[in-house]
């Protein structure tokens, strides 16, 4: 197997590492950055866990090659934080309507609706299922993370 | 004097509050600690080899070519792991059945382990498991429960003399004279499929073998009582060289973690190989191969009733495909026992359970316990009886509910209900349903020409545990403790740290602990720290399993905190020269009463607890600490010779009400609208409970829709390895649900909370097949076999037309 180096932007900082070819996005994040707040739930593309936003989409990091990264922007749970350590609009709400248990599936369902949040700043409910639809929970049954996003969404709106 | 017992109504300052969950902050910034996240110097990792055969001799394996693969480090056979580690714990012993990490000489279904390779990393070791060259000899094999039952079936374990692993009947009342003398009855089969909770994160297991310390460190994704014991005893080491570290956060597990094979094989090659060992279960090692399974059963019912709709008599044949280990499968068939005629006031009851093994994964605990499969059956008994009369579904409830004055109430197998006020749930839950304009959508529908239904269910979730089910359905086992710790340390600075004992995944014991603590101390409960501890270091537990932890945490939380109350009232007691019932707490501070400005500070009094010796009472302890160890309400008695027992402590209660409707020509299921009335006693936690019920309600749209095992009876494989098979509810399928809370509360529990870890997922399926039956009844349509995926509709559409 050839390895690769492989630089990337992650939340703002730029990253290196050399990983082989066959090396998934969500593993190098994990394994070579110790981004460990990416989460691994099916390796196929199904469950969102491994959810992250590159290049200003969201992503399903398992599905791609940390070679495909080379040169992307990346954001992970770990960088929705402000710089001041604030919590982000979402991450907050998510605390508020108590939008998840376990937590594992918490990173990927805050990437969906950041991502949805920034192109859409006055989602329907609809909407927001949509944007969720593709990560899988199976402690909340969604009800308090759908709560969560319109909670966020009003106050992104009211903040301007 | 038992501290914890007994319930006292009294206002909350923090307990039922609205308040934030502390484990969240973690969670939402990206900082939880799961096991895949544990990285030690020099670890290795594993990937299994798998059967392709449902049933087959393994004859030898062959690991030179894995082996010559640079950075491959061992491939573990079962010949050897059996040879060096004991057998697992089975939950029923069955004669001449070992259940093993790793298959041993035989392969009985397919995706067993049967070696393990461990490598430099994941990737590796999954190359080279795909070169473990493994001779096999292919068997006969059976699928199909029913068949395993024939004397001529293929036997699943040579060694056991069938393939059936438990079978007993119980007759609790008198079913025959009841049936005799009750005006009609009848009979039915309902088939509840092959399921499970199936959490986003699969097991992970990191060992770490101290040889310094002679201390196996195991870091995992567990949820399961006795987990350290169950290591040593398998790997022959004391129990006091296993720590297994409960601070991991556990990425969900409803029941389903029990990752024992897992940690023994990683365990073991952390030993052999003198270095830290992680397995990371894939997908597919998930479902095929690990304790993804959960009750999979058939129930033959009759049921005997009047014509003005009293249920006199029920008669339950479950028979359980447990897959090919007796794990936790039998037992799941004897918690229903301490619920076996529902809510309902029914007079007898025959139970018969059989735990039949086939050539399929072993099954393992799903959330409930077999509660809601049970529930499933007896509920569409109710929908059928209600049909056959021509009564209302609900109407023949309101007939047969126990009543909120006939608490404590005796059920024919010797449980006792606590307490309950069924009917105002049921009134709740309609009104917040709008029952009427429900109807009247459900009929526009119609009217329409769509087919649509609603859904009633009304639903007991035993819950506190007392797992009498354990010597019940194995007379050797004669556990009737079934105890929870917690530890509380006041420091020098008067800060308070709780400990628990146990590992969490989602319920949330630090807040559940930090309130309780928070509320009985008076001081504010973000104050408090809550850890989890490991297991050298912990006190006995039993883990979050049967519901349990907001009654046995919650109550040892009390017991601990009001120990510490009481050493702070004695010390202020010595230092005012007064009797204790003289002075009153309040928020930590002692006064005299009726004089104020006589008072003691908690920072006073703590700080002469720690430094003052000469202002404690004579001979007193120094220091402010507490361990309270709570036995479960109402357990500590075996069960009797007719099977009668205490099985659980607390019953709660969901009545649930959805509206469906269903494609005529597709047979889709579309879920419109979902109301919850929900009784769970004090709420500790509102928005705990909430998600609970909710993430119970989808985990049930799951298995009544969507979610099954399958295997191919002809090839013996499984066929749903991967999310694309399996399919579980997403933000699509799962509707808003509209929830009612009613608060009877438990007289049992020092704050009347009883259990809500398996709410929603209860009486959600029943729920479902009660709309869906009753969108099917213009057709003349009937459906008892779950899940109701869009295939198994469109057959049963599609077999009317023809
Ligand atoms: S881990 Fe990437 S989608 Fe499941
Ligand atoms: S919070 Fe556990 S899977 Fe979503």
């Amino acid at each position: 197997m050839s390895d690769h180096d492989i630089a990337l932007t992650v939340n703002g900082r730029r990253m290196t590492s050399r990983a082989e070819a066959r090396t998934t996005l969500v593993d190098f994040l994990r394994d070579n950055l110790n981004l460990t707040g990416t989460h691994v739930g099916c390796e196929h593309g199904v469950c969102g866990a491994c959810s992250v936003i590159m290049d200003g989409r969201p992503v399903r990091s398992c599905l791609i090659y940390a070679v495909m990264a080379d040169g992307a922007e990346i954001t992970t749970v770990e960088g929705l934080e402000g710089s001041d350590g604030a919590l982000s609009p979402l991450q907050d709400a998510f605390w508020e309507t108590h939008a998840m248990q376990c937590g594992y599936c918490t990173p990927g369902m805050l990437i969906a609706a950041t991502a949805l949040l920034a192109r859409n700043p006055d989602p329907t409910e609809h909407e927001i299922r949509d944007a969720i639809g593709g990560n899988l929970c199976r402690c909340t049954g969604y009800v308090q993370i759908v709560e969560a996003v319109q909670i966020a969404a009003r106050a992104m709106r009211e903040a301007g | 004097m038992d501290d914890a017992t007994g319930y006292v109504p009294r206002e909350f300052k923090y307990v039922s509050h609205k308040r934030r969950v502390k484990e969240d902050r973690r969670f939402i910034t990206g900082r939880g600690r799961y096991a895949a996240d544990v990285r030690l110097p020099g670890m290795k990792h594993v990937a299994m080899v798998s059967s392709p055969y449902p049933c087959a001799w393994i004859k030898g394996v062959d690991a030179s070519a894995a082996l010559a693969l640079p950075g491959v480090h061992y491939v573990l056979t079962g010949e050897e792991l059996f040879a060096h580690t004991n057998p697992l714990l089975a939950g029923v012993d069955v004669p001449g059945v070992k259940r093993t990490p790793l298959a041993y000489r035989k392969a009985r279904y397919a995706g067993e382990w049967v070696a393990a390779v461990c490598a430099d990393s994941r990737a590796l070791a999954e190359d080279a498991a795909e070169l473990v060259e493994v001779e096999y000899e292919p068997l006969p094999f059976v699928i199909d429960p029913e068949e395993s039952l024939k004397p001529d079936a293929p036997r699943v374990h040579e060694d056991h003399d069938s393939n059936v692993f438990f079978h007993r009947k119980w007759v609790w009342g008198d079913v025959e004279g009841d049936f005799a003398r009750a005006a009609r009855e009848l009979s039915f089969r309902a088939r509840w499929s092959r399921c499970s909770t199936v959490p986003i994160e699969t097991f992970v297991a990191v060992a770490d073998w101290d040889a310094g310390q002679e201390v196996m460190q195991i870091w995992a994704s567990i949820q399961m009582p006795k987990y350290p014991e169950q290591i040593a005893r398998a790997l022959r080491i004391p129990a006091n060289a296993v720590n297994v570290h409960y601070d991991i956060d556990v990425g969900g597990s409803y029941g389903q973690k029990r990752g024992i094979r897992q940690t023994i094989v990683a365990g073991y090659l952390s030993r052999r190989l003198g270095c830290p060992v992680r397995f990371i279960e894939d997908r597919l090692e998930n479902m095929s191969g690990g304790d993804a399974h959960g009750p999979d059963r058939i129930f033959d019912m009759q049921v005997a009733f009047d014509d003005d709709g009293t249920i006199r008599s029920l008669r339950i044949r479950a028979t359980d495909d447990c897959g090919c280990y007796p794990g936790r499968a039998p037992l799941q068939l004897g918690k229903p026992v301490g619920a076996i005629v529902g809510p309902y006031r029914i007079g007898s009851a025959e139970y018969e359970a059989i735990s039949v093994s086939t050539n399929k994964t072993s099954q393992e605990a799903v959330r409930g316990f077999g509660q809601s499969p049970t529930n499933f059956a007896i509920e569409t008994a109710v929908d059928k009886v209600a049909r056959a009369l021509g009564m209302d579904r609900e109407e023949i409830r309101r007939r047969n509910l126990i009543g909120a004055d006939e608490f404590p109430w005796k059920i024919p197998s010797g449980s006792e209900y606590d307490s309950g006020d069924y009917l105002a749930v049921l009134d709740k839950v309609k009104a917040a349903s709008n029952y009427k304009v429900l109807v009247a959508r459900r009929d526009a529908l119609r009217a329409e020409g769509k087919l649509a239904g609603i859904g009633l269910s009304t639903c007991l979730e035993p819950s506190g545990g007392n797992s009498s089910f354990e010597p019940l359905f194995n007379p050797k086992n004669d556990t009737t403790t079934w105890m929870e710790s917690v530890q509380i340390r006041v420091d020098m600075t008067g800060a308070v740290t709780a400990m628990i004992n146990t590992s969490s995944s989602g319920q949330g014991h630090q807040t559940l602990v930090s309130l309780v603590v928070g509320e009985e101390l008076g001081r504010d409960p973000d104050s408090i720290r809550v850890i989890h501890s490991e297991s050298l270091a912990a006190l006995p537990s039993n883990s979050p399993v049967g519901s349990r932890m907001a009654i046995m945490m919650g109550g040892a939380a009390t017991g601990a905190a009001k120990k510490i109350r009481d050493r702070v009232m004695e010390i202020a007691a010595h230092n005012f020269q007064l009797p204790v019932e003289r002075l009153v707490y309040a928020g930590g501070n002692v006064s005299v009463d009726g004089d104020p400005s006589r008072t003691l500070t908690w920072e006073q009094i703590v700080d002469t607890a720690h430094r003052k010796y000469h202002d404690m009472p004579l001979g007193a302890e120094p220091g402010l600490q507490s361990i309270y160890t709570w036995e479960v309400p109402t357990g500590g008695a075996l069960p009797n010779a007719d099977g009668t027992c205490q099985m659980y402590p607390c019953y709660s209660f969901e009545a649930h009400i959805p509206l469906v409707s269903v494609d005529p020509e597709t047979g889709r299921i579309e879920i419109l609208e979902y109301y919850i009335g929900h009784d769970c006693g004090t709420v500790i936690s509102p928005d705990i409970v909430r998600g609970m019920t909710f993430g119970g309600i989808a985990h049930g749209i799951g298995a009544a829709m969507y979610e099954k095992f399958e295997f191919d009876p002809e090839s013996g494989q499984h066929l749903t390895g991967s999310f694309m098979d399996y399919l579980m509810p997403s933000a699509h399928e799962v509707p808003d649900v509209t929830m009612v809370k009613h608060f009877t509360p438990s007289p049992l529990t020092p704050m009347g909370q009883k259990g809500s870890g398996e709410s929603g997922y209860l009486g959600g399926p029943a729920a479902l097949a009660s709309a869906v039956n009753d969108a099917l009844e213009p057709l003349g349509l009937e459906i008892t076999t779950l899940p109701m995926r869009v295939r198994d509709m469109e057959a049963l559409l599609a077999a009317r037309t023809k």
